[in-house]
């Protein structure tokens, strides 16, 4: 059961060949075995989960069941779920149970799924290989040695490892794809604006975006249908008519499915010291799609190799004034001892943040301060709009842009934890996507020294069915994404 | 450009967090690094490029001002039960003023 697609497993509950307390009560005793090894999840209560998945199998009795009723999600730790330790990854919310729901929680409810567990992550989202969480790091399920990526690399490692069939993840500047990537899974970054952000702690918000983190491009199809909404709560939440973003994987196709699918290749994406084996995977990839009846064009994206500095102004910018409001007062850490308010700030903010997250604020800090607004914080506004046009032109003539989604496979644990510009360059080819606020996503592509590598496609603004397409026909022909990690059956 | 153990202290300072002689030092050449690698944007020459602050050029909306979660309204001892300190649902903090 535990290979079996969300849609199978749907299957399975309604003909009633197992229950949902069955399927939940499965998944926790995994938990159970493997996360000790893995640091997966933060927060796992097996009563609340439990009686969630008896409500789902009452309405499934009922017949009122929907595509994902009954079935168990994990949530990254960012998403606030009411009664439920809502962390961020931080010493700073060590205390901190939600008193209300997220968006992303209240459709899942709303769709019948049960929620499984809380997954580790970096710390308020910050980071590449979930090295900067409170809890602990987490270890890659192809090989405990290395990082599962980050941010939401507890999310990824459960998935990964069959912890859960399918979990929730954020994505600021590439914390659902670099991870899917490391992992071997398929996790996709819609458009900004196509999932509320409402209760979803905040990091950089006009970045910030949640998105689904899967073993295939189907299981995306029905998660994103249950995330993406209208929200009112979320100022930048868009009106958009409904779509099911599953239609056209069943469309029937022939041989050549993808016969007209014009596929950009940025050159910025093959010259940008990709290592060798993960370049090797993508180039057959590339000739997979020539098969599949796609035709490729060259294109350029000539302003991407800015968008790591931009990114570094804008981000921490964004996560200075966001992070504002952990002050010791209404919510959160507090220091046991200060003599007066400015210094029990100081104090609880020495002591709840950790160092990356320090580290961010000060640069945000300075970045927004008198004197140094129009060289840092304008100037990288100004390259995000030539970041953005460069997309816009690239898409005159392309319908996907496709390139790899990591510079490399999983990096060993501890390896760049001590150099903070080494693990912000592994972003590189991710980071851009969310300047623009485009949608993409990250498939399995194959395997470099028993590691997975991932193969990244974005698509123009609301493009998710075409993009999910373009993987789903991919992963019809190719099995990479159902290989699974030793030592986890 | 090069941030100095001033400069770190006076922006420690403004984000409100406490930081140490030797943290101020370890975090001075960190930032500098970084700094590095944002100076590489003052090379682009942006005159005339319009600042672009979000992916979706839309206006905020408006609404009603009116009450829009009916029973939901005194949520007030639900959101001061995570807090550090209370009393009569008032938020304590150290005394401002004399």
């Amino acid at each position: 059961m535990i290979t079996d697609s969300l849609q199978a497993l749907a299957r399975a509950l309604a003909t009633k060949e197992v229950s949902s307390v069955e399927l939940t009560r499965q998944y926790l005793e995994r938990i159970a075995r493997h996360n000790p090894q893995l640091n997966a999840f933060i927060s796992v209560d097996e009563a609340n989960s439990l009686a969630q998945a008896g409500a789902a199998d009452a309405r499934l009795a009922r017949g009122e069941g929907g595509p994902l009723t009954g079935i168990p999600i994990a949530h990254k730790d960012i998403f606030c779920a009411q009664g439920w330790l809502t962390t961020c990854g931080s010493k700073m919310l060590n205390n901190f149970v939600s008193p209300y729901d997220a968006a992303v929680i209240e459709r899942f409810k709303r769709a019948g799924a049960v929620l499984l567990g809380k997954t580790n992550m970096d710390e308020f989202a910050m980071g590449s290989s979930n090295e900067t969480s409170f809890y602990g790091p987490v270890k890659n399920p192809w090989n405990a040695d290395c990082v599962p990526g980050g941010s939401s690399g507890g999310s990824a490692a459960a998935v990964a490892a069959g912890l859960t069939p399918a979990a929730t993840g954020t994505d600021t500047g590439g914390s659902i794809r670099q991870p899917a990537a490391l992992c071997n899974l398929t996790g996709m970054k819609p458009t900004y604006g196509l999932v509320s952000r409402y209760g979803m702690i905040a990091f950089a918000s006009s970045l910030d975006q949640a998105g689904p983190l899967a073993r295939s491009a189907a299981d995306c199809a029905l998660l994103l249908n249950a995330m993406a909404g209208f929200d009112e709560r979320d100022s930048t939440s868009l009106e958009r008519p409904r779509e099911d973003y599953g239609q056209a994987l069943t469309a029937a196709a022939g041989d050549r499915p993808l016969a007209g699918l014009k596929i950009g290749l940025p050159a910025e994406f093959f010259d940008q010291g990709c290592s060798p084996e993960v370049m090797q995977l993508v180039e057959a990839a590339i000739a997979e799609y020539r098969r599949l009846g796609a035709e490729t064009v060259a294109v350029s994206l000539p302003s991407m190799q800015l968008s790591v500095a931009a990114y570094y102004v804008i981000a921490p910018a964004e996560a200075s004034s966001n992070l504002a409001r952990f002050d010791g007062v209404r919510y959160g850490y507090r220091a046991p001892a200060y003599h007066d308010l400015n210094d029990m700030y100081s104090k609880s903010r020495a002591q709840g943040f950790g160092a990356e997250v320090k580290r961010r604020i000060l640069i945000g800090t300075y970045v927004l301060s008198h004197g140094y607004y129009d060289a840092y914080y304008l100037q990288a506004q100004r390259i995000r709009r030539l970041i953005a046009k460069d997309f816009a032109h690239a898409f005159q003539h392309c319908d996907v842009i496709l390139g790899p989604t990591s510079p490399s496979t999983a990096f060993k644990l501890g390896e760049k934890a001590a150099d903070p510009v080494q693990m912000y360059l592994s972003d590189i080819y991710t980071i851009a996507v969310n300047l623009a606020g485009l949608p993409a996503l990250s498939i399995p592509c194959g395997f470099a020294g028993g590691l997975p590598a991932g193969l990244q496609l974005i698509g123009d603004y609301f493009t998710e069915s075409r993009l999910l397409n373009v993987a789903h026909r991919y992963q019809q022909t190719s099995n990479w994404h159902l290989q699974r990690p030793a030592g986890f059956d | 450009m090069s941030l100095t153990l001033e400069q770190v202290h006076r922006v420690a300072h403004l984000a409100r967090i406490e930081i140490s002689d030797g943290e101020a030092q370890n975090t001075l050449g960190q930032l500098n690094e970084i700094f590095s690698l944002i100076e590489a944007m003052q090379a682009v020459d942006t005159q005339g490029v319009e600042p672009m602050a979000h992916a979706q050029d839309v206006a905020q909306r408006l609404r009603a001002d009116r009450v829009t979660e009916p029973g939901r309204i005194d949520q007030r001892s639900a959101f001061q039960e995570v807090a550090p300190e209370t009393e009569a649902g008032l938020y304590l903090v150290p005394k401002v003023i004399e």
